[in-house]
């Protein structure tokens, strides 16, 4: 194992220069985000993903975030394992139905200033499923969402680009 | 093959005309009931169990003849004699029937709702829908007794970038004495949206009933419609959906592999593996357009073909992810920590793996040599040579080396694909008949053996279509495979089956 730690040191790095904040995020940020928000937002954040019920394709887009192309971790985002160490909600799925309790109780349970990113074309508006009586629709039909980041599902590098706006909304 | 009595059995009933490829059968209440005990003597695998108005429908498969086979039975009343009280792996599924289509097990050991929480405006979505009129009782987990016992309960939301569903532990110490689960919570409605669909539409839909499994959900919906509709493919289109098949194995199983050894505490293995992952996923998007291959498989072929400098690029992808893999493959054997997790943990007997026909790596990694690419050798599988793995080992580590033997066993596949492919069209529109059909089809994901069966109107759009997940057989397994292990290695069992929750929760 020490050889194969030694060999990855001297290999040139997999990870991709970072991408500029999308502009679409910059701007949807600019209109819902407070200027006092803001000026908190702009440093490190803690991300709690929920999964409201989505196909699981936004999922594995979201992981891929962690390898070594993307490194979310370099920009000072992580992913955090309570609603109670974040900042960010960042929640997929046409929220279904069976769902909705679980994510207003993980909203409740985000301490504020907290902000929330709804991921794909499912977190937009339902997407596919939308109509079904067993999906309620997009995120914002349910708790208040700061910035879409749409896809079916969005490519690891929208993702970046989204979070970026996170970021740079100051 | 042997003479198949499940056939013989079969042909007491009623044949239906236009179901294609296997017969569908009417049959009496007494049949139904051999039929449970024939599950339950294990002389036949359970494939599916499903509804609709004033139908149950059950799918079979015999593994001595391999005969595929639907038995249906009229409920005028509303009631089916239950197989679950016969044959365990039925119980989930007919709670399922009894939520969504509000017919009624008779004798059921369970009649807790499963899908309904309680919260939709309506009940029996797919039967006699209506409001609501009272309250579902507050759900009851099954007791466990005893001194000194206590109770964990875990979700739906968990602590990573994971899918929602609860877990309720009852452990003595640090020891699982009994995990149940309960599922549900990502049920979006599927079989309802897909009720009236058009074939488009309905093809979007199916390739998101578990987005990981898109490639083989697509395939599964596609084969489906051609045999009710008898369209013959362009023989390139089968290659093609072949290659993507088996480039979504390879991402998973890569993916897989890492996660599990991650949450052995290994995280080195996870960045190596999530690096395999996502050059397969870029591959992917510069050969289909998609990262993870949505859309690209319709009924009628494939949207897109595959340019002749994408050869090149798949070509030395296979040689480089062979040249990543070995070493990698050579750490997780040399890693005694890391064995010492995963050696042992998790077990599944073998018996039980039989019974619940559980499919997958987790069913070959416990002596079930069950692969639908081989059994039911749709094309081009049939002309490529490749055999199911097996071990009878069916612990944590069991379900590594399997992944891995498949990954190895994918890029052989997949170079085969690309020595023999055909050229020629790869789409052909779907045979409008203008009557109406019905088609089933039965497809290996990463994940184990997807089935999809459905019926269409006479003017091409979908009546009724219901996508079986691996995961209803897998995931009651998963209970036992935590029994007598400690709470602390649950993620690691749970990581070594790798359940769709979507894909189940439907
Ligand atoms: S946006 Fe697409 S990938 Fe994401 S959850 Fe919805 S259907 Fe799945």
């Amino acid at each position: 194992m020490r050889t194969w730690l030694f060999r990855n040191v001297l290999r040139s790095p997999l990870t991709m220069p970072a991408p500029k904040p999308s502009a679409a995020a910059l701007a949807e940020l600019a209109t819902r985000v407070d200027q006092t928000a803001r000026q908190r937002l702009g440093r490190s954040l803690a991300i709690r993903q929920v999964d409201a019920g989505s196909c699981n394709g936004c999922e594995l887009e979201i992981h891929a975030l962690n390898n070594a192309f993307y490194d979310l971790e370099r920009f000072g985002l992580h992913f955090v394992a309570s609603p109670r160490h974040a900042d960010v909600l960042l929640v997929t799925g046409p929220v279904t139905v069976n769902m909705k309790e679980a994510l207003e109780r993980t909203y409740a349970a985000t301490p504020d200033p907290k902000w929330v990113v709804a991921v794909g074309d499912c977190g937009r508006d339902g997407g596919v499923f939308a109509g079904s009586y067993a999906c309620v629709g997009g995120v914002a039909e349910v708790i208040p969402v700061d910035l879409h980041i749409p896809g079916c599902p969005p490519s690891p590098m929208q993702l970046l680009e989204g979070l970026l706006a996170l970021l740079q909304a100051q | 093959m042997s003479v198949s009595v499940l056939q013989t059995v079969l042909e007491n009933g009623q044949a239906v005309a236009a179901h294609r490829p296997w017969p569908r059968v009417i049959v009496t209440a007494e049949t139904w009931t051999v039929l449970g005990s024939g599950l339950a003597g294990g002389a036949w695998t359970l494939l599916g169990l499903w509804g609709e108005v004033g139908w149950v429908h059950l799918a079979l498969h015999e593994s001595t003849s391999g005969f595929i086979g639907v038995a249906s039975l009229a409920c005028p009343e509303g009631r089916f004699p239950a197989l679950g009280r016969l044959h365990p792996p039925a119980q989930r599924l007919e709670r399922a029937i009894s939520d969504l289509v509000g017919l009624q097990p008779v004798a059921a050991p369970d009649t807790r709702p499963w899908l309904d929480h309680g919260r939709w405006p309506l009940r029996h979505p797919l039967g006699n829908a209506r409001a609501p009129t009272q309250p579902l009782p507050p759900y009851r987990f099954l007791p466990a007794e005893g001194e000194s016992l206590h109770q964990i309960p875990v979700g739906p939301v968990h602590a990573g970038i994971i899918e929602p569903g609860h877990f309720r532990f009852t452990a003595n110490g640090e020891t699982v004495v009994r995990l149940e689960e309960r599922l549900g919570y990502v049920h979006k409605g599927i079989e309802h949206l897909l009720s009236g669909a058009s074939l488009e539409q309905a093809a979007r839909l199916v390739g998101r009933v578990s987005g990981d499994s898109t490639v083989a959900y697509a395939l599964a919906f596609a084969r489906a419609v051609e045999a009710a509709t008898a369209t013959e493919i362009p023989t390139r289109a089968h290659w093609l959906r072949a290659l993507m098949a088996e480039l979504e194995r390879l991402a998973h199983h890569c993916g897989d592999i890492g996660a599990i050894c991650n949450d052995a505490a290994f995280a080195l293995m996870l960045a190596h593996c999530a690096v395999l992952r996502e050059q397969v996923l870029r591959a992917s998007a510069a050969c289909f357009g998609h990262r993870l291959l949505m859309d690209v498989v319709v009924p009628g072929g494939v949207a897109r073909d595959l340019a002749a400098s994408d050869v090149d690029l798949l070509r030395a992808l296979v040689t480089d992810l062979r040249r990543q893999f070995a070493p990698l493959v050579e750490l997780y054997d040399n890693t005694a920590s890391l064995q010492d997790r995963t050696v042992g943990t998790g077990f599944v007997r073998p018996v039980l793996i039989q019974q619940f026909g559980c499919g997958g790596p987790i069913g070959r990694a416990g002596g079930r040599a069950f692969d639908a690419r081989f059994t039911s050798a749709y094309p081009p599988y049939e002309q490529l040579g490749f055999a199911p793995l097996t071990r009878t080992d069916s612990d944590v580590n069991a379900r590594v080396w399997l992944r891995i033997g498949e990954v190895g066993q994918s890029l052989a596949l997949i170079e085969q694909i690309l020595d023999q492919l055909p050229i020629g069209p790869v789409r052909v529109d779907v045979s409008r008949s203008g009557q109406a059909g019905e088609g089933m089809a039965l497809i290996e994901g990463f994940r184990g053996d997807i089935l999809v069966w459905l019926r269409l109107n006479a003017d091409g759009t979908v009546a009724r279509c219901h996508p079986r997940d691996p995961s209803w057989f897998q995931w009651p397994l998963l209970e036992a495979a935590i029994e007598g292990n400690i709470v602390a290695d649950f993620p690691l069992c749970n990581k070594s089956f790798n359940g769709s929750y979507s894909g189940h929760d439907l």
